[in-house]
């Protein structure tokens, strides 16, 4: 007799918890034979405004954290993610990956989660200055995190795109927001589960599952959050994003190449990009 | 009648003899026209328009306006000398730069005259603070030509090709050195408007780059209103906006430059928290408030304009401050004992008086100090409204004059929470002698500049630029090098 498989129920990740979308809408990923892999949530607009109220809580208290701190809980996802490696190459495949490609980005995650990990008390050495000023004054600046990020997640790279942008900006001390991967949604409920298990705060990361034509304009326009990352090169929502995060002066960054095995994501600068530079004066002299 | 002796102690019993800056030596021509690839250009539409002197409002000289055809020529122009500056080494590019700094310190005294009396702020900012540190900026980025790399481990730095810069009135040269010096120590070129107002010493510094020997095209200097500047950031073949003034243009330009692939800089409006604690030393404090706020006429994009005083010192601090203010000279610009001179327009004045207006409907209560204004000219008197909450317009909104609305405070997190309170995030002070306190606060307060007992202290090599809505990137450091380079 062979056993029935327990099939997951994928859901939302929002303020530490795993609720349904509020809206009670799904979509269906299938496999390449056409069969249902699963019903995701297909989140809504009101799921983001929730998840960027848990995201703005948790903001400042992570910021506080203490950088050896945040590098051990980032160093814990990545112990995390290694123990069920398994499971996550098979949603990959599921997904339609191939066993090699798919072993690859579990692989490379797991590498860039250590990488950004050791940054955690170390990029503030690499940023930050002493200014020698003309006056009696002792200047420097620093690094402080933007705040709140909504991010748009690579298509392709839908669990390594993911962690290469939700690394570094949470060992920056943010909190984010993402939309994961409309296409290839599961790895980034899987790593939610992960996340949940690894000594991460709650609201500090939070990810829905659902339609980029739905979501980007509200990512990009909500007056509460601070930043918009967007990986992809579609020029119309480009052009939306700029649009609409200048209403409230929002920092915009755009990955459009989104070849995440690539090195060159591998570095201190994308963490730069998620924070913002602080210069405080004061005088020496008595 | 004990009183009033108390307040008169402090305003002098004699008056300050004139001390008038000389003006001999100052060279303006009648008429100004374009600066494009190296040659003084006629603006195709030949239309001119007259540049005042705001503490008179009389006309100075005749400024070329430049359309949407001149820009276009100029970034021509600029696209042409881009692979021959970018790829110069960095040394020499360097060189020209140093000669940059060098030319402005030999005409040092003639700039400042010419900024005060085209922007009408006092000759003693001009002479010792706008000048000199627009001449700094020069030599300092100048010194980064060709140490690139260093900034950048692990990246090549790239120019990204042509830049538009727009900057404001308020610090005419000093803004123009701002934008110019770091777009050329990276190798850009570049397209720069002043400011409709103030396009004087922008002119004398075409002069100067002129003088330089700068290689043709490489900064071409426009001059005209906001229908300019649109043209400049609506142009296709601009890499990069660099902009500083006020938010909501801030605002139009990100948007307009949506979906292209021009990146931007803005530098834009604040709102200042500038917090007194009662362990302060206050009358440094006092002195710091004045700074704060009347340094410029107020016009200063990171002016301390909402003091938070905490209440148990709030009626000493305030006496004090209305004391101080008794003694502040409010005149003109080219009197090296003038504190406070003219507002920079007409326009400008209108706005300020409207916001004073706005205050008074709003029931707050006003205190000016009690001087002569001149009859003819931009003049405004010191301003303090008391007796003001957060919800007033008067404390949310930009007002870039000397007004300063002052609140009270009871506790750290009460005005922490105060003072983040604002879309604004440029600037903010801190005045206690406490070390824990100040470190705390200046974690505390969401701003790109703060200053702990001090306050709108500017240097070459200190990072500027805001959070939230003051906008993006930074001028002067190391730092001031990232918005104008990308990286292979």
């Amino acid at each position: 007799m062979s056993r029935l498989d327990i099939n997951k129920t994928y859901k939302l990740y929002i303020g530490g918890k795993f609720p349904r979308t509020e809206s009670g809408r799904y979509y269906t990923v299938k496999n390449s034979k056409g069969n249902l892999v699963a019903n995701m949530c297909l989140a809504s607009r009101k799921d983001f405004r929730n998840a960027v109220v848990s995201a703005r809580k948790a903001q400042v208290a992570w910021a506080n954290t203490s950088a050896l701190n945040k590098g051990q809980i980032l160093y814990r996802i990545a112990e995390m993610l290694e123990g069920r490696k398994e499971q996550f190459i098979n949603e990959l495949i599921l997904q339609g990956e191939s066993a090699k490609s798919a072993k690859l980005e579990v692989n490379t995650s797991i590498d860039r989660l250590v990488y950004f990990a050791g940054w955690s008390d170390k990029y503030q050495q690499f940023f930050s200055t002493v200014n020698t000023v003309s006056s009696l004054h002792f200047n420097f600046s620093n690094l402080e995190p933007v705040g709140v990020i909504s991010i748009l997640a690579s298509e392709n790279f839908s669990l390594l795109g993911l962690i290469s942008l939700i690394a570094p900006a949470i060992v920056g001390g943010n909190t984010v927001i993402v939309l994961a991967s409309e296409s290839k949604p599961l790895s980034a409920i899987s790593l939610a589960e992960v996340i949940n298990s690894s000594d991460v705060p709650s609201g500090v990361v939070n990810i829905l599952t659902g339609k980029k034509s739905e979501l980007f304009s509200q990512m990009a326009s909500h007056l509460d959050v601070n930043s918009i990352i967007y990986c992809g090169n579609d020029e119309n929502i480009i052009k939306s994003i700029g649009e609409l995060a200048s209403e409230n002066i929002k920092r915009t960054v755009f990955y459009e190449k989104n070849d995440w095995n690539n090195e060159f994501y591998e570095s201190p600068y994308l963490i730069e990009k998620t924070q913002e530079l602080k210069t405080t004066w004061h005088p020496t002299g008595i | 009648m004990q009183k009033k002796e108390d307040k008169n102690i402090f305003k002098a019993s004699w008056k300050y003899s004139e001390a008038k800056e000389s003006t001999d030596h100052i060279q303006i021509q009648k008429k100004y026209e374009l600066y494009i690839d190296g040659k003084y250009t006629k603006p195709i539409k030949n239309q001119y328009f007259d540049t005042v002197n705001p503490s008179n409002n009389k006309k100075i000289a005749s400024i070329a306006e430049a359309t949407a055809e001149d820009v276009d020529v100029a970034v021509k122009a600029a696209r042409k000398a881009f692979n021959g500056w970018s790829s110069l080494p960095g040394k020499e590019r360097g060189k020209y730069i140093f000669r940059i700094a060098r030319l402005i310190q030999e005409r040092a005294r003639e700039f400042a005259v010419i900024e005060s009396l085209n922007g009408g702020k006092p000759i003693r900012e001009s002479r010792d603070i706008d000048i000199p540190l627009a001449a700094n900026h020069f030599f300092y980025y100048a010194g980064w030509a060709d140490k690139l790399e260093y900034a950048f481990p692990n990246r090549k730095p790239k120019p990204l090709g042509v830049v538009g810069q727009i900057i404001p009135w308020n610090f005419p040269l000093l803004m123009a050195a701002w934008k110019l010096a770091p777009a050329l120590a990276t190798g850009n070129t570049i397209v720069l408007k002043p400011a409709e107002t103030t396009p004087l010493t922008a002119l004398k510094l075409a002069e100067i780059i002129h003088d330089s020997g700068l290689p043709k095209g490489v900064v071409n200097i426009l001059t005209g209103a906001g229908e300019t500047g649109a043209c400049i950031v609506n142009h296709s073949d601009v890499d990069k906006i660099a902009f500083t003034g006020s938010t909501a243009v801030g605002k139009f330009i990100s948007k307009a430059i949506a979906g292209t692939k021009k990146k931007a800089t803005l530098e834009l409006g604040g709102k200042g928290a500038n917090i007194i604690f009662e362990d302060a030393a206050i009358d440094q404090a006092v002195e710091g408030i004045v700074n704060a706020i009347f340094f410029n006429q107020g016009h200063v994009c990171c002016a301390g304009s909402r003091l938070f005083v905490q209440e148990s010192v709030a009626d000493l601090v305030i006496k004090k401050l209305k004391n101080r203010m008794a003694t502040l000279i409010v005149g003109d610009p080219l009197d090296k004992n003038t504190d406070i001179g003219a507002i920079n327009s007409k326009k400008q004045l209108s706005t300020i008086e409207n916001y004073i207006k706005i205050g008074l409907n709003e029931g707050c209560e006003i205190y000016q100090s009690e001087c002569n204004l001149p009859k003819e000219g931009n003049w405004c008197a010191p301003t303090l409204f008391l007796n003001v909450s957060q919800s007033h317009r008067i404390v949310q909104e930009e007002i870039f004059g000397p007004v300063l609305t002052v609140q009270t405070f009871r506790t750290i997190s009460e005005v922490i929470e105060k003072a983040n309170n604002t879309p604004y995030g440029l600037s903010a002070g801190v005045w206690t002698q406490n070390g824990a306190k100040i470190f705390h606060l200046t974690q505390k307060l969401e701003a790109g500049v703060i200053w702990a007992n001090t306050f709108n202290k500017f240097d070459a090599a200190s990072p500027f630029g805001g959070y939230k809505e003051s906008g993006y990137g930074r001028e002067g450091g190391m730092q001031g090098l990232n918005p104008y380079i990308k990286f292979e």
